[in-house]
């Protein structure tokens, strides 16, 4: 493929309120590949992820991010996503007052021109329109949805949905799923995961799904996945691997890495100590 | 600067006995209207003025409003120039609306086609004290706002000049919006205008008010005015206000409206402009039945200043106010919100509302939220609160994570924080107006 992008994440290093969470964290996604991230909770999945959107509440404290050598840590979040990074989140926050088709209106003409100045014209409504109409129509939400004000009262598979919508109108080289399969119901998993699918082959899109559960990547098939414990991707290997954790769960990961699991029941304790609930 | 400005024909002797003279004996009005306007001035030189000791004056410093630094207003046509400034507005608000009235520097300039009025009596108040003694004797600073209410009502009682009257006969529907227009030009330095909506039994209108200020730099301004609403019964009107004064202007007014057995309200207010501005907005639902909705839009920036007290007098059973005040401060500036709800004994079953949001975009403004209840019966449904916050920088990364920056992002989100009151306004102009100030004073700075 021509001009495939590599996403690249280096011995990452992320800490919360001076807390260290991820402890050297190497991971490379190419585009047009797919990865899943299994591990238990609290494990810093989600933390990885946000890490790599620049979340302004996650201290990178060492390591590189980089698409094709060029450094993505000193980007701000929108600058990012013009790079090419899209995240789906596990709790999407929502944004009182502002429509769904206002915020993707704004999001899609930035992201589709980086070198746009602000207050420059948003892209035509009706191209945008109709072009949101279509992914709709192929995610199998009603058109009213775009009215709706984002994620403002969505039902957890509404929201998730509008999620996959925005990947969609977005079509980012890179894509991590936070739990997208969460909360959705079984027809609507594989809805979701067909449309993530479309995208990705349209698009030629890298997607990491992060998950605890086999039935999102019978749809969407990895041919990596990484299994992240104590803050450190301690396994690695193929969809083989899913079916072992499925039937097995954590157990031997924290038998045959004692040293992360000690690291993760640290952490645990000291969140409990400070009354940090998940 | 123009030969025929107030601040040059009348000497600035300020509100003295001398200057009140000099003010009627350029008016050439009729005696009960002067005898009213005497005991106006009368209860005016009697009030004290305010302090900070007065409850409504505590967290409004108006020590640095010098009265009689400004002269009363004078009945004089303004320059070309000054009337050509509010061409644009002018232009604007009749694409949107049916026909209107313009005031420039306090003088009327534009008036109402009466063709498009279907039987209704929509004239500026100079016309109306001439032509409809009848209405003005009845109602004008009678019964609604009262000279006898405070310092500045009492000033208005004395020195109005300007403004409109709506007079809706009875079952007359005004088809299209109408609407006024109260600018001050670089020529220019108070307005005293008065407003009186009288809906008899069963009328429709829609009435748009808006002040601008054009090309005044930092010569100080003055407005001194009184909005007067009296609704007959199952009668509905849809009155907005959107101040917009530049901030040099000091803005003080008293409006209110008393609506009759099963008639409905929708008041809009737009407190975007003004350097200070002190308001009274009061809704009376006097009639059974009566239902009321209130929205406002306060914006404020620089060093501004905005106390608004609003109050809904429940003084029938089976009646509704729904009150829903959103303010965004930049910079140093400061708003004060007061707000009442009062059931009387007699006003059983009153479902009562009252909600100020403030969204605070600097560190430096202030928002003071003071909801209020005074009950009497026992059978009502009241619900108020406050709540104050700042933009919540999750919602800022969530945007930026799709590729908005940061400053377009605030934009959309302190837009969405508006939406819930916008949604409420049926005017679509009205919406977008406020948008597109809120919009402008967001960014500039
Ligand atoms: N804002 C925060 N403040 C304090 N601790 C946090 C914060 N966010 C995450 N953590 C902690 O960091 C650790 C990793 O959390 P993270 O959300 O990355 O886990 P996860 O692997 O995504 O878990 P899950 O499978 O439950 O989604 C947890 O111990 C969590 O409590
Ligand atoms: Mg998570």
């Amino acid at each position: 493929m021509l001009m495939s992008k590599v996403l690249r994440i280096e011995n990452l290093r992320v800490a919360i309120e001076g807390k260290e969470i991820l402890r050297g964290v190497d991971l490379t996604i190419k585009q047009g590949e797919v990865h899943a991230l299994m591990g238990p909770n609290g494990s810093g999945k989600s933390t990885l992820s946000y890490a790599l959107m620049g979340h302004p509440n996650y201290e990178v404290t060492g390591g590189s991010v980089t698409i094709d050598g060029e450094d993505v840590l000193g980007m701000e979040p929108d600058e990012r996503a013009k790079a090419g990074v899209f995240l789906a989140f596990q709790y999407p926050t929502a944004i009182p007052g502002v429509t769904v088709a206002n915020f993707l209106r704004h999001a899609v003409t930035n992201v589709r021109n980086p070198e746009r100045k602000e207050g420059q014209d948003l892209i035509p409504m009706r191209d945008f329109r109709k072009e949101m109409r279509q992914e709709m129509d192929e995610l199998g939400m009603d058109h009213e949805f775009a009215r709706r004000y984002l994620n403002e009262g969505f039902s957890g598979g509404e929201k998730k949905r509008a999620e996959i919508l925005q990947l969609a109108m977005l079509r980012p080289a890179f894509a991590v799923l936070d739990e997208t399969d969460s909360g959705l119901d079984i027809d609507a998993v594989r809805i979701v995961s067909e449309g993530v699918n479309r995208v990705s082959a349209k698009h030629s899109t890298g997607v990491l799904v992060i998950t605890h559960y086999e039935r999102i990547l019978t749809y969407i098939k990895p041919q990596f996945v990484h299994i992240l414990f104590g803050g450190q991707i301690v396994e690695e290997g193929g969809p083989e691997l899913v079916k072992q954790l499925e039937a097995e769960g954590y157990d031997w990961i924290r038998a045959k890495y004692p040293e992360a699991a000690r690291l993760a029941a640290e952490l645990e304790a000291s969140q409990q100590d400070q009354g940090v609930g998940v | 600067m123009s030969s025929t400005s107030p601040a040059t024909t009348t000497a600035p002797t300020g509100f003295s006995e001398e200057a009140f003279e000099t003010f009627l004996q350029g008016r050439d009005e009729p005696g009960w209207l002067v005898d009213r306007r005497r005991e106006a001035f009368a209860r005016f030189k009697a009030f004290a003025w305010p302090t900070s000791r007065d409850e409504e004056w505590r967290r409004t410093d108006v020590r640095a409003f010098k009265l009689d630094a400004f002269a009363p207003p004078a009945l004089h046509e303004p320059g070309p120039a000054a009337k050509a400034a509010f061409e644009p507005l002018w232009k604007s608000l009749s694409s949107h609306y049916g026909t209107g009235v313009a005031h420039v520097d306090g003088a009327v300039v534009r008036k109402p086609d009466p063709a498009s009025l279907g039987g209704a009596v929509f004239v500026d108040l100079e016309t109306a004290v001439k032509d409809h003694p009848e209405i003005l004797r009845k109602h004008l600073l009678t019964d609604v706002v009262k000279p006898s209410d405070d310092v500045f009502a009492a000033l208005h009682g004395a020195f109005w000049s300007g403004g409109s009257l709506l007079y809706v006969p009875e079952g007359v529907k005004v088809e299209l919006p109408l609407f006024s227009i109260a600018g001050l030009s670089a020529d220019g330095r108070v307005d005293f205008g008065h407003t009186l909506v009288v809906l008899e039994d069963g009328a429709e209108a829609t009435l748009v008010r808006e002040t601008a200020s054009v090309g005044r730099g930092e010569t100080p301004g003055l407005h001194v005015g009184a909005l007067e609403v009296l609704q007959g019964a199952a009668s509905k009107l849809t009155l907005v206000n959107i101040q917009n004064w530049d901030d040099a202007t000091w803005h003080f007014t008293r409006e209110r409206a008393v609506v009759g057995k099963d008639a409905s309200l929708q008041w809009t207010v737009g407190a975007l402009g003004s350097r200070l501005s002190k308001v009274n907005q009061e809704v009376a639902l006097a009639g059974e039945g009566s239902a009321a909705q209130v929205n406002g839009v306060m914006f404020t920036t620089g060093r501004q200043h905005l106390a608004y007290f609003t109050r809904q007098d429940h003084q029938a059973p089976h009646t509704t106010s729904d009150l829903l005040y959103k303010g965004g401060l930049k910079d140093r500036s400061r708003v004060v919100w007061k707000g009442m709800i009062r059931v009387e004994k007699d006003a059983q079953r009153t479902d009562a509302y009252q909600k100020n949001d403030s969204l605070i975009l600097s560190d430096s403004a202030r928002a003071d939220s003071i909801p209020g209840l005074e009950i009497e019966a026992n059978d009502v449904r009241c619900t108020h609160g406050a709540t104050a916050g700042r933009v919540d920088e999750e919602m800022v990364f969530l945007c930026q994570a799709r590729g908005i920056p940061r400053a377009t992002a605030v934009r959309l989100i302190v837009e969405g924080f508006f939406a819930n009151v916008y949604d409420r306004i049926t005017l679509e102009p009205v919406r977008e107006t406020l948008r597109r100030a809120v919009a402008e004073k967001l960014g500039n700075s």
